[in-house]
Parts: structure tokens; sequence; C-alpha cells
């Protein structure tokens, strides 16, 4: 498969804050005790897609992410890790990478993606359209079981203006329309011309862009070099792409690809006619019928270009850590519901223990639970809907609930935690009590204290 | 009527009382898209394929199993009236005609009004114009809004839709209207959003609300309306309460506009029926083609389905009457209807045309794709092609009829003339100067009567001598093409020529290239150039509001008009431009020492005495403004502002009117407190005035505790 396959893990998210820090970067956080980063790349190798580029965002935590890929995948994948510098943006990290990109379509994954849609049926849409783009997108997830409580119904109300507003047509294979809800301010305006085109679009407002894109690279890399200030492929490069879809000004060929500026001039001497393009495209999109024109009248040179979409199934599972919200809905659905991610297999109750895992006497682990490698619990726990880390060491008469614990984490005799993310190598003294809570990592809980809907983290 | 309608009842009380269905029937299309034919004949008794077209429309509703239709007619209205009269559907059982009639109403929303008045409606009724063709079983569409209507009060209207994509090139539906955007509700069918209106705006602008709604909303470019609406009692009424509706759509995008009321409409697509409109020459022709290709159904030339004579359908769509006289070496081509008693002469060749009743056609003629109605005489060797010809034309030997010609009644076209495509010919003068675009066919009302205007166009015409546009022997006046113009062959029964289409490909291919490029493709940047914009568009408001104040207050000085009406004028301004009374007070307050200013003085101190003057004269003004600590702060604001303004004449003499103003009552103690706290942490230059002002406010603070 002549495809390239770039993974942008990112760096250290803020909106993570306090999770992630310099010692654990976006990619590597653990989800269902293992780093976010190997989903994408399980899936990725599933699809017998071996070789990577992984790129990290700032210097510091590229050693991070490469050793841990080198000790997990070695002799799996052949992955190269690439360091760009912060803030650069999607768009500014494949401008950054861009002499390592050497086959003809591109593959850009989001490293924070965890979902079981195969990449492989991305890249065959993209193929059989030959499209300059292609975009995965998905239902949009209902954030966990209703019975979770307020935080769902926050999502509903909210739900419009998050997600993406996404035009397509009737075969729900072309990508007409795109606009990431919270930008627009009050109107959609949808191009006239393309309607035309069309003749009908469907709008929805209820799919979610996966961060999955298939991009013909020489397309690709003409518009990161023609477009400087471009800095992201979601928000500027797809829609760039996806408006100009029927007035082409991008050169197939990728001749010029070298040649900067937005002046037209350089181009138009180059001009490829699109039916060199469209020669291997099996049924004629609406594209073709526009570019030949109606009736057989010869146009003016008309060079369009397709934007197509590949939209999952709805059983299918697909979610972005991109927010405190999201680590904690992944992992319970990597524990619940989507467990055939996890990797794991889940004993009769449902629960996952590893063996080395020591329980105390009358301590109960219940079902959709994860309990890691080398974790102590003394008498008379309860762990219901959590996932916790390896090595840890629990006293007795703990109560966990609803949470995620990281790893080498000691909580005392006595705790309850609710709803909480507890980060690596953080200390709760006795009876201390959590609720809603994330705590950063080596934090210190003192004995006896109390947080509600808290962010802890070590000064 | 009433007799019917209780047997009617008592037959269908098994189940719950019949309520009759009724129609609504606009026998009038206020438009002049027909002209010069509609000032001798209303266009619905025009015929297609030699059936008037009400017929047709009301064959569909009696077929749709309506009990009760409502002419209305409002041009030519005796003329519909007879006719209506010596046909069929007057004694019908189980279908009632009764006519309306009404000589002033301008458009359907004056029609509506009119019927509203009359309270014949009552429950959901079929509103439909007298031009409309179609087969559709209405009983579908009619459940399902009446299902709506049990579940949702507010659902009042359904419209009918088809599937119809307008060219690309053309913009413009296969039947000359212009194209159409319709957002739906895919799943309840809801529409949202509805616009007709040919613009070269490059995006179409949707209301983001309605995705907050619903999770999809498809949008179509590739509908049609039929113009059949079903609609519930309260459209009447709403009608009458908005009088801006005048046309139908109006009103449909007057109901979408407001969500106050919450009236919803909802479509409803037909996708095997037929249902359209003939709105121009263009659907004219396009229609008359689908009757006889027979997609209306049973409402076809070989069906009885009116008092017009039922013709024979023979091989390749050929429809031929009684009593034809066909020469043997003419030739009848596909898709031709020809009426009773029309002679055909030799060597003649007819194609994709109809020829009405009592033609007599010569020898060695060639007709492709024309109109020609009822006692036309062509003679010999003419051509035509893509033309219309109305009653009792006459075409003299060996002319030549260019596409998308129209011959209104009784033309003669001279030997050999050739008229030019296009051209509307009638033996009236075109009206001389038309004062509205609503200008419409009742205008003339008085059918048949040349109007005096304009005997001047032909030198000798004022007679009966024949006004010879068209060739000698002629008769007739060629119209002179709209000025708007040039966009003759849009709405023309010729195919549009294929010259037109590439130079029309060229430029919605350049307008394209336009577009994006307008279209600023980095989406933040547009946001921040839109917002400068309203920031402007705010700022000129400000200013233009201050404008009228003053003009207002100048008068009011001036004239010497009581303050109460000033009062009055300035409410009615604070409304239209919806601005705050602190606004109005700043806006009046700079009004009066701008008089203070203009009027002649020598010396700070001469100023201050003018001030003085206008603010004991007028001061009361600002009373009904000021009516917080707020308003009183915003005006000294607005003082100071004044006085900043570079060589400001008030500048050196702030504190004595700030004085003032607090002796005339109109600022207190506190206000002028809370302004010098406010500017405690500006910047130096701001505090110019409240260092000015430092003694007087001093003065203040010791004359309060001196009270205390």
């Amino acid at each position: 498969m002549d495809f390239q396959v770039v993974v942008l893990a990112g760096g250290t998210s803020k909106k993570l804050a306090p999770l992630v820090s310099k010692d654990v970067p976006k990619s590597l956080l653990p989800v269902a005790n293992r780093p976010v980063l190997s989903y994408v790349l399980d899936l990725l190798e599933q699809t017998n897609i071996k070789d990577l580029i992984v790129v990290v965002e700032g210097e510091d935590t590229d050693g991070l992410v490469e050793n841990w890929i080198s000790e997990a995948y070695v002799d799996r994948l052949h992955v190269q890790v690439a360091a760009v510098g912060e803030e650069v943006g999607t768009a500014g990290a494949l401008r950054a990478i861009a002499h390592h990109l050497t086959a003809s379509d591109i593959l850009v994954v989001s490293g924070d993606l965890v979902c079981d849609i195969s990449p492989g049926a991305v890249a065959a849409a993209h193929r059989r359209h030959d499209a300059v783009v292609t975009a995965l997108f998905c239902a949009a997830p209902i954030s966990g079981p209703p019975e979770s409580g307020s935080s769902s119904g926050k999502d509903k109300t909210k739900k419009p203006v998050r997600h993406n507003i996404v035009g397509l047509d009737l075969t729900q294979q072309f990508l007409l329309y795109i606009a990431a809800g919270n930008e627009v301010e009050k109107d959609i305006k949808v191009q006239k011309s393309i309607l035309r085109a069309v003749g009908k679009m469907e709008i929805h407002a209820d799919l979610m862009d996966a961060h999955l894109y298939a991009f013909k690279r020489s397309v690709l890399q003409q518009v990161l070099n023609q477009k400087q200030s471009f800095r992201s492929l979601k928000q500027d490069v797809l829609p760039y792409l996806v408006k100009t879809q029927l007035r082409s000004e991008i050169l197939l060929n990728g001749a010029h690809a070298e040649e900067n500026g937005n002046e037209k001039d350089g181009y138009n001497t180059d001009k490829v006619m699109l039916s060199q393009l469209l020669a291997n495209a099996s049924t004629p999109s609406f594209h073709e019928v526009y570019a030949l024109g109606p009736n057989g009248f010869p146009p003016a040179e008309r060079k369009t270009h397709k934007c197509c979409v590949y939209i999952a199934r709805k059983t299918k599972y697909c979610a972005r850590l991109r927010s405190i919200q999201a680590y904690s809905d992944i992992n319970r659905d990597v524990i619940g519901d989507a467990s055939h991610l996890s990797g794991c297999s889940f004993s009769v109750h449902n629960n996952v223990i590893h063996p080395s895992a020591v329980l105390g006497s009358k301590t109960t682990v219940g079902p959709q639970c994860m309990l890691g490698e080398g974790s102590q619990m003394g008498d008379k726990c309860s762990v219901k809907r959590s996932v916790i880390g390896r090595h840890c060491r629990i006293g007795s008469n703990v109560k966990v609930v609803n949470s995620v614990i990281m790893n080498h984490v000691t909580i005392g005799d006595g705790c309850s935690i609710q709803g909480s993310i507890i980060s690596s190598n953080v200390q709760l003294q006795e009876r201390a009590v959590l609720k809603d809570c994330q705590i950063g990592a080596g934090f210190v809980v003192t004995a006896g204290s109390e947080y509600k809907g808290e962010s802890l983290a070590r000064k | 009527m009433g007799a019917k309608k209780g047997g009617k009842q008592e037959d269908a009380v098994e189940d719950m009382p019949h309520v009759p269905l009724k129609a609504i029937l606009l026998a009038d299309s206020f438009n002049t898209n027909f002209r010069p034919i509609t000032l001798e004949r209303p266009k619905v008794l025009l015929p297609l394929v030699n059936t008037p077209m009400i017929d047709y429309t009301l064959a569909w509703l009696e077929s749709a199993e309506v009990d009760e239709v409502f002419i209305f007619c409002c041009s030519h209205s005796k003329q519909i009236i007879d006719y209506l009269d010596k046909s069929k559907w007057v004694n019908q059982p189980n279908f009632s005609v009764t006519t309306i009639e009404s000589y002033n109403c301008i458009g359907a929303g004056d029609a509506l009004r009119l019927i509203y008045e009359r309270n014949v409606i009552n429950g959901d009724f079929i509103l439909i114009s007298g031009d409309t063709v179609s087969n559709m079983v209405l009983k579908q569409a009619l459940d399902e809004h009446k299902e709506r209507r049990q579940k949702d009060k507010n659902a009042v209207m359904t419209m009918v839709i088809k599937q119809s994509k307008p060219s690309q090139i053309t913009r413009q539906t296969r039947l000359g209207t212009v194209e159409l955007f319709m957002a739906i509700d895919p799943a309840t069918k809801q529409l949202l959003y509805y616009k007709a209106k040919s613009d070269n705006q490059g995006n179409l602008t949707l209301d983001k609300a309605f995705l907050a709604e619903n999770p999809s909303i498809s949008l179509h470019n590739d509908k049609q309306d039929c113009y059949i609406d079903i609609c519930s009692e309260e459209v009447l009424s709403l009608f009458t309460d908005n009088f801006d509706y005048q046309h139908l759509r109006h009103f449909v995008k007057g109901l979408l506009g407001d969500d106050v009321m919450g009236y919803k409409i909802f479509t409803h697509e037909i996708h095997s029926d037929y249902a359209a409109r003939i709105d121009n020459f263009r659907s004219y022709g396009s229609i008359s083609k689908d009757i006889i290709q027979r997609w209306t159904y049973p409402f076809v030339p070989d069906v009885q389905f009116s008092m017009s004579n039922s013709a024979n359908l023979e091989r390749h769509g050929i429809y031929m009457a009684s009593e034809i006289s066909l020469s043997y070496s003419s030739k009848i081509g596909r898709f031709t209807y020809i009426g009773k008693g029309s002679s055909i002469g030799g060597g003649t060749v007819i194609s994709n045309s109809v020829i009405g009743e009592g033609c007599k056609i010569g020898s060695n003629v060639l007709i492709d794709g024309c109109y020609i109605w009822n006692n036309v005489t062509i003679e010999n060797g003419c051509e035509l092609k893509h033309a219309i010809l109305c009653d009792g034309v006459v075409m003299k030997s060996e002319s030549v009829l260019e596409p998308g010609v129209v011959l209104s009644f009784n033309v003669v076209v001279g030997q050999g003339f050739e008229v030019p495509a296009y051209s509307k010919v009638s033996l009236l003068p075109q009206p001389v100067k038309q004062d509205s675009d609503e200008e419409l066919e009742y205008a003339d009302n008085n059918s048949g009567i040349i109007p005096v205007t304009n005997t001047l166009e032909n030198g000798n015409s004022s007679s009966e001598l024949e006004p010879s546009d068209v060739g000698i022997g002629g008769r007739g006046f060629i119209w002179s093409i709209s000025e708007v113009g040039h966009e003759e062959w849009r709405h023309s029964v010729a195919p549009i020529p294929e010259s037109k289409l590439i130079e029309l490909t060229q430029t919605v291919f350049d307008n394209l290239e336009i577009n994006i490029q307008d279209d600023n493709v980095f989406p933040i940047a547009d946001e921040q150039e839109s917002g400068n914009e309203s920031d402007d568009e705010n700022r000129d408001e400000d200013q233009i509001f201050e404008k009228e104040i003053e003009a207002t207050f100048l008068r009011g000085v001036q004239e010497n008009v009581k303050e109460d009406h000033i009062i009055l004028e300035v409410n009615s301004l604070r409304l239209s431009y919806n601005m705050a009374l602190e606004n109005c007070a700043s806006a009046l307050f700079y009004s009066m020492l701008k008089l203070a200013l203009d009027t002649p003085h020598n010396s700070p101190a001469n100023l201050v005495d003018n001030t003085n003057d206008v603010i004991s004269r007028w001061g009361k003004l600002l009373k009904p403004y000021i009516q917080s600590i707020d308003d009183e702060i915003e005006v000294i604001l607005k003082f100071e502002e004044m006085c900043l303004e570079n060589g400001s004449e008030f500048a050196p003499v702030f504190v004595l009117i700030l004085h003032l103003l607090y002796d005339k009552d109109i600022i207190q103690e506190e206000a002028i407190h809370k302004w010098a706290d406010e500017k405690e942490g500006a910047d130096e230059s701001d505090k110019v005035f409240v260092k000015q002002s430092e003694v007087f406010i001093q003065w203040l603070n010791e004359a309060s505790e001196e009270e205390d």
C-alpha cells in the first residue's frame, strides 16, 4: 500500500492539565493501563501498516515517546519519531516533516484517537475516488451511560455548538461543506455553486471529525507551501480544499509544489486537465459532470478536485482524548461498552484483574473494572467501574467508584474516591475524600481532607 | 348548494361528519408575463393544447374530491364568469363552483384578504392558481396535513414540491422559473428556508439555529415549487394580519422569518405525479409538451375531461381531432396536436406543435415547436419556429417567424415579412410607461379598447389605419422589449440558443472565481472583518441618530415648538433607532450646547451666558431622559467629549457650565462625584477636566457637609 502514515501525537495539551506534564505527555496518558498512543499504533498494525512517522510537539517529550515506542513495539513496527516546535499546529507539523514524506498518499492520524474503525477503509475510499482528501467522520459519541448524571446533561445542551457542521452529498461520499460548530457565529454559509452542482446537500450536526485524514501528498504539500498562514489541517486546510473543490487551484501533478506564493500566474501555465485525474475513477460523480459541463458543451477549462468522507457505522467506537471529560469517558468505555479495544480478556465477572494483583479479604472488584499489575488492595475495599494502574498500594476500607487511578498511587485507609482521575505517584493519606477531582502527578492529599470538583497539582 | 352538502353529510355519517373540502382558485396570476395576450384575454382562459388552462385546474380539483371551489377573478372577470357559466362546471353534482369578483386587488394577498372577509372558508382548504396543471393524488398530502395539524396547531400549511433540477448555467428550471433553494428537515419535512430569487451571491446563508434543533437538515436546489398549497384557515387570517404579504410566497418567507408565532410550513414531495404551474411562456411550452407526451394523464387531449373536443391519439404522439383536412403530401411529425376543422396544405411540414381549431394552413409551410390557437390562417410558404399565435392571426405568404415570437389576437403579418426573434406583436400598443414593477394584467381592465395614450407611436395610426410594424399589409405593433432586457430568451417558448449557453457558461465560471476570491479562506479573518463592519454600522447609526436629534431640536427652537412635542418626536426617534434613554439625553444635551456655541458670542463669558439661556429655556427637555445617576454621568461624559474636541471653546469654561448644570438641577451632586471617581484611574490626559473641577467638587463636598 503506497500510503505513508503520520501520527500526530501532540505535546502537553493544556486542556488536560493537571494530568499531563513534561514527564507524561498527552500521548502517553494511560487509557485502561496503556498509553493512548498505543491504541492508534495497534490499529495501524492491524491494518498492516508498519512504517510510520510519529510527530511529537516539543523537544522535551520526543525522547519519552521514542523510548516508549521502541520498547513496546520493537520488532513490530518501524517507527520514526520526529519532534517539531510547540504551537506550530497540525499543518505546521506536516510542513516541518515534509522532507520525510514520499508516498503518493499520506494518512494523517491524530495520536489521541481511540477507535476501532479500520484506517484501511478510509484509505480505500480515498483511492476509489482519487480524492485529494478523505476525512473520517463518525457519529458523535454519546458520552457515557445516561445515569452518569449532570455531565451528560450538560453535553446535550452544548452538542450543536461543539460538533462540526458537515455538508454531504446524498450518497454520503463527498464532503461539500465543513465548519466547526463553535466557529460559526450565527449563520451557515453554503456555497451556491456547489449546491447547484449536487442538487441536494445534507447538512449534519451530529457527526464528529475523527481527525483521521488521507491526503494526496502532492496536493497537501502544495497547499501547505502556498498558504503559509495555514496552521491547522482541520480548520484551514480541509475547509480550503472543500471550498475550492469546483474551482481547483491546485496542480494535480505537483510539479510546482516548491513554488511559493499565492499569485495565480505562477501555475496558470501548467494546468492539467481533470480528465487525467478522472481517468481511473469508477462512477462519474457530480464533480465530473460539472467539469464536463452540461449537454456536452465544452466549458472553459474547469478543474475540480474531490473531497471525500468515510462515515463510520454507528456501531463503531470512536473517541478522541481531548478533555478531562473525554479522558474519563474513554477509560470507562474501554473497560465497558467498547471492551474489545482494551486488548485484554475479561474475566467471568466482566473485569480484568492482573494475576499479580493482591486483594485483601472482603474486597470486591465489580464488573467493568481493571486492576493493574502488582497492585495491592487492603481489606473491605470496593471498586466499581474504575481503572486502577500498576503497583498501586491501596489500604483498607477504600471505595473507588467511576474513577481512574494511574500507576504507583498510594491510597491510605478509609479513602473514598468518586468520579476522579488520579495521576501517577499520588499519595492519598487516610480518610481523604475526593469527588470529581483531578489530581496531578506526585501530589499529596493530606489525611482527612475533602475535595469536590477540584483540580489539584504539585506546585 | 346547501342541499348538496346535506346529502353528502348523510352519506358519511357513519364515521365522522364529512367536512366539505374547499379550494380557492386564483384566476388571476397578478403578473404581466403573458402580455400582450393577457391584455385581451385572462390568462386562465388561454388554451393549453386546445383546452383553457382553468379547465385543467378544475378537472384536477374535481378528481381530487374537492367539494367547493371559490374562483377568485380580478382582471377580465367578466370573461371568466361568462366562460364558467357556459362550461360544464356549473352544474356538477358534488362539485360546486362559486366565483368571487373583485376589481381592485393587486395581488394574491389582497385576494385572500377579500375571501377572508367573505367568511366562506372554514377548515382546511387548497390554495391553487388557475394556471396549474396536475394529476397528483391529493389524499395522502391532505391526510398528512391533517395529522400534523392534530398534533401541532401551528402546522398551518403544506406545500407540494417536485424534483426538478435547474440548469446550472441558466439557473432556471425547464419551466423558466428561477432556481429555488430550500432547506427541509428530512425527518419531519418541515420547511426551514425558502429562497427563489436570482442574485449573484455565492453563498447561501442559513441560520445556525436550525441545526440546534435538528441534527441534520437537507438543502435542496433540485426541487420545484408546484404552487399547490394545503392551508389551514389561519392562513387567511395571517394574510389579513400582515397586509404586506402580497405574493403567495411572501407569506412563506414571512412565516419562516417569524419565530414569535411559531407557525410551521411543511412540504409534501410528489414523485410520480405531475404538478406544474404555468408562469411564463417557457413553462407554457414545456407543459404543453408534457401534456402531449401524456405526463399529465388523465388530463390529455384524447380524454374528454372538459368541454373541448377530444382528439384521437395516433402513432408518434400525434393527436388528430375530427373534420381535419390533410393534404396527401403534408407531413405531420411527432408530438403534434391538430384541432377540429383545421386544414393543412400540401408539402407542409409540422412537428412538435399544437394547432387549434379551424386553422387554415397553406402549402409548403414549415412549422416547428409552435402553439397555434384557433382560426389562424397561415398562407403558403411561411416558416414558423417556436412561436405562439393567438386566435385570428393571419400570416401572409412567405412570412417568417423567428424563434420566440408571440403574435397576439388578430395580428396580421405582412407578406414576406420576417418577424425578429422574441418579438411580441399585438394590435394594442404597448402601455407607455409602467408605473411600478407591480404593474399587473388587471391594469388595463377594460379589455379590447386601445388606451388613447400613445396614438402617436405610429404617425397616422389614430384611425383604423393599419399599424404597420409587421410589414406591408400587416397589422400590429411590435412591442419593444422591456428595458430590463436581453433576458427575453429566458421566458420564451424557444429553446435557449447555444451561443447564449456558451456565453453564460463562461460568466457562471467567472462568477465562481470571483466568489471564491471574495470568500476569504481564513474563517478567522473573515469574522474579524465582519465584526468591524458591524461596529462601523453601529457607529454610523449613533451618528445618524445624533444628527436627527439635533435637527429635531433646532427645528423646535426655530419654530418654537412646545417641549412636549419635541419630547414626542425624540421618543419616536429613540424607538426607531433603538437607542437607550441616556443616548437621547446626551444627544439632546449636545444639540443644546451646539446651539449655544453657534449663537454669536465674543468671549468665553458670553458663551456661558448663551449656554445659560439655552439651558434655562430648553433644559426641561432633558428631564424625561435623565432618570438615573448613570444618565447624568453620560451627559457629563458627553460634555467632556465635546470639550476635548480640538479647539473647543467650551474647554476653558468647563467648570462654569458644570456648575450651571448643577444649579439648574440637571445634574446632581452624586453624579459629579461618581464621574470624578470614575476618572480616578484614568490617564493624565483624561483627567484634565476633573482637575479643572477640583475646586468645584471640593465646594460641593463642603456644602454637603455644612448641610449635615
